[in-house]
């Protein structure tokens, strides 16, 4: 595992990414390497931008999700007070980055793996699609709400096969449960690997079956986060004893049988 | 400039320590810093037997701060001396262990488990706890109990330095100050966070489980300044600030009003080697306003007539 480390460094470029309804809602930000030898796909960073001072005193957490040793995009979905600011941040702004954060993605190159992504859910899976050494065994399912270009799924579907659902009116909700049923079934009668990223309603529905149906699955938490390293105990979530431990260095990955949600 | 500091037979390479809770046992903090650097670290809360906390949500950002209603989460003393402590030592961290219990005995308890332990440079009390016995005042609001329980491990510390940490959350700390110092504590730590909420509209929820917790960060900075000016002039023994401080000028701002040393909360969020770099920050700082030493600076606040 890489050396971590906290340093500052520049954004490089903001886009906004696909037409949804609310404008300027899913960014890549774009920034300098920091300069790790590494890092997989399940980890996470910290970014905090210079320009909040004292304002906003947390660092925000964002999968990893692409980077070539030269520069690490993220990909941010605007949904408050941090990250309105993150996506409005210009090249040459600079941000405080610590990381690479947290535990990984089970890989097991040959067991077919399903990819469970709700929404920005998607996010750490562009990194486990584009490592994966035999991306032939994973299949990709998207639930979304805004409309698919608005997430990374074309770029994905070039690379592994992909199934998707919109859930644009009240009984879509039934109908991506039913079908997140039959996939999660088809991958425990296989053996298969499960992976799960998305709002706590769909990873919990995935635990459930998950845990049913006898399939082997991990699902990725979003918990609020001040620190990002362990220390301030306000991530925490009950592992399968009854304990809290921390989101942010016991996971974000966490087995379904493994953790309360 | 030596930035040595000593006080009650505490030594400190430099005023700057971390503060309870906001920094784990330090080692989380191992890859982003070294850990020697800092004057010391404050240990996360500990109590006789672990605890696993509040409910969740625990903590809220708010305006230059943020709530937090951990509920003292810990693995225990033993854990902490078996598993984190040789690590520390090791690496020749100086460690001040903090103390949660819920009367005087025990902490005289937990007080004797430490006393033992050579590494552990002292023992700061946290006398926060919601009193359920006394119809849920915390200790740390009254005066007689503050007495007792630093009476209570002052007695079985050892040769151990023994910091009582004091709550804002009383009508005048000066009393509450008092009634440590008389009770025989080496120096008193202040302030601990402030009582406070927040709340969701659209929700109708509160935003931490516990409903109220406990505001620290820049927020809370005047507060802890003004308990901080009226403590070192009610007590003869050591105070160290804390509350609020995230840059040199506040930690100047502290020993400018006469605190010996500072604890740095919850600045070390914003980020993970905020403490290492500030005390380089200090060092030059204090040059750069013309300070002869440390000594000569401390206390040197000029009050109006
Ligand atoms: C390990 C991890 C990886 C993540 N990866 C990504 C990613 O790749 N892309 C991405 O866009 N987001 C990701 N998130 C979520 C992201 O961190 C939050 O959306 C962000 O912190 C919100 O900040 P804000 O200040 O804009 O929100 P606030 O203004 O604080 O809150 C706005 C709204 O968002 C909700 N919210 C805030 N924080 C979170 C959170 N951590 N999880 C869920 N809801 C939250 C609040 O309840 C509120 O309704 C990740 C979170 C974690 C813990
Ligand atoms: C997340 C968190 C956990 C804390 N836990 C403890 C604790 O266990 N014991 C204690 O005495 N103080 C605890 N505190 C209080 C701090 O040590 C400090 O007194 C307070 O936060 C004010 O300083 P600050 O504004 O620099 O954070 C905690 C504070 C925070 C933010
Ligand atoms: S965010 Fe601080 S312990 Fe996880």
């Amino acid at each position: 595992m890489s050396l971590r480390n906290c340093r500052n460094v520049k954004v490089l470029d903001v886009s906004p990414v696909g037409q949804s309804k609310r404008p300027g809602e899913f960014f890549e930000i774009t920034l300098e390497y920091p300069g790790w030898d590494g890092w997989q796909s399940g980890q996470f960073v910290m970014i905090r931008p210079a320009s909040w001072e004292l304002d906003l005193l947390w660092g925000r957490p964002f999968s990893l999700y692409s980077g070539d040793g030269e520069t690490l995009t993220l990909f941010v979905q605007n949904v408050g007070r941090g990250t309105s600011r993150i996506v409005s941040m210009q090249p040459g702004d600079e941000v405080a980055i610590w990381g690479p954060l947290g535990n990984t993605f089970a890989v097991e190159p040959d067991t077919p793996t399903l990819l469970l992504a709700g929404g920005i859910g998607i996010a750490p899976f562009r990194g486990y699609v584009e490592s994966h050494p035999k991306p032939e065994n994973l299949h990709l399912f998207l639930a979304h709400r805004l409309p698919k270009e608005c997430y990374p799924f074309e770029l994905l579907s070039k690379t592994v096969s992909t199934g998707s659902m919109a859930e644009e009116r009240p009984e879509d909700l039934q109908r991506i449960i039913d079908s997140l049923r039959e996939q999660i079934a088809d991958y425990a009668a296989r053996d298969g690997l499960v992976l799960c990223c998305g709002p706590t309603p769909f990873m919990k529905t995935v635990q459930a079956f998950a845990n049913e149906l006898g399939a082997r699955a991990q699902v990725s938490l979003e918990n609020r986060m001040a620190c990002g390293v362990g220390a301030c105990l306000g991530c925490v979530t009950k592992d399968g004893e009854g304990h809290h431990v921390q989101v942010c260095t016991k996971g974000p990955v966490f087995w379904t049988d493994k953790v309360e949600l | 400039m030596d930035m040595h500091v000593s006080f009650g037979g505490l030594e400190l390479d430099n005023p700057i320590m971390t503060a309870s809770g906001t920094f784990g046992f330090g080692l989380e903090f191992a890859a982003y810093g070294d850990l020697t650097k800092l004057g010391g670290i404050v240990a996360k809360g500990l109590s006789l037997k672990p605890r696993e906390g509040n409910p969740m949500p625990r903590i809220a950002e708010t305006p230059c701060g943020m709530l937090n209603a951990i509920g003292i989460q810990n693995p225990g003393v033993e854990n902490f001396l078996t598993q984190a402590m040789p690590a520390l030592k090791r690496m020749g961290v100086t460690v001040v262990a903090n103390l949660y219990a819920c009367d005087a005995e025990e902490f005289g308890e937990l007080a004797s488990v430490l006393a033992e332990e050579e590494g552990v440079a002292a023992l700061e009390v946290n006398v926060s706890c919601p009193n359920v016995k006394e119809g849920g005042i915390a200790f740390g609001q009254d005066p007689a109990q503050i007495g007792r329980v630093t009476e209570a491990v002052k007695k079985r510390a050892g040769n151990k330095h023994v910091m009582v940490k004091l709550s804002p959350n009383v009508t005048d700390i000066t009393v509450c100050a008092k009634a440590a110092a008389d009770g025989g504590a080496d120096s008193l730590s202040l302030i601990n966070t402030l009582s406070g909420m927040a709340v969701d509209i659209r929700k109708r929820k509160p935003r931490i489980a516990n409903v109220i917790a406990g505001l620290s960060g820049p927020a809370i900075k005047p507060v802890a300044l003004r308990c901080v000016h009226q403590v070192v002039r009610s007590v003869d023994i050591p105070v160290v600030g804390m509350g609020g401080i995230a840059s040199a000028e506040d930690v100047l701002e502290f020993i400018l009003v006469g605190a010996h040393a500072v604890q740095v909360g919850t600045a070390n969020f914003l980020r993970p080697d905020f403490a290492f770099t500030l005390v380089d920050e200090v060092e030059s700082l204090l040059e750069e306003i013309g300070a002869k030493s440390l000594e000569e600076f401390r206390g040197s606040l000029e009050l109006p007539l």
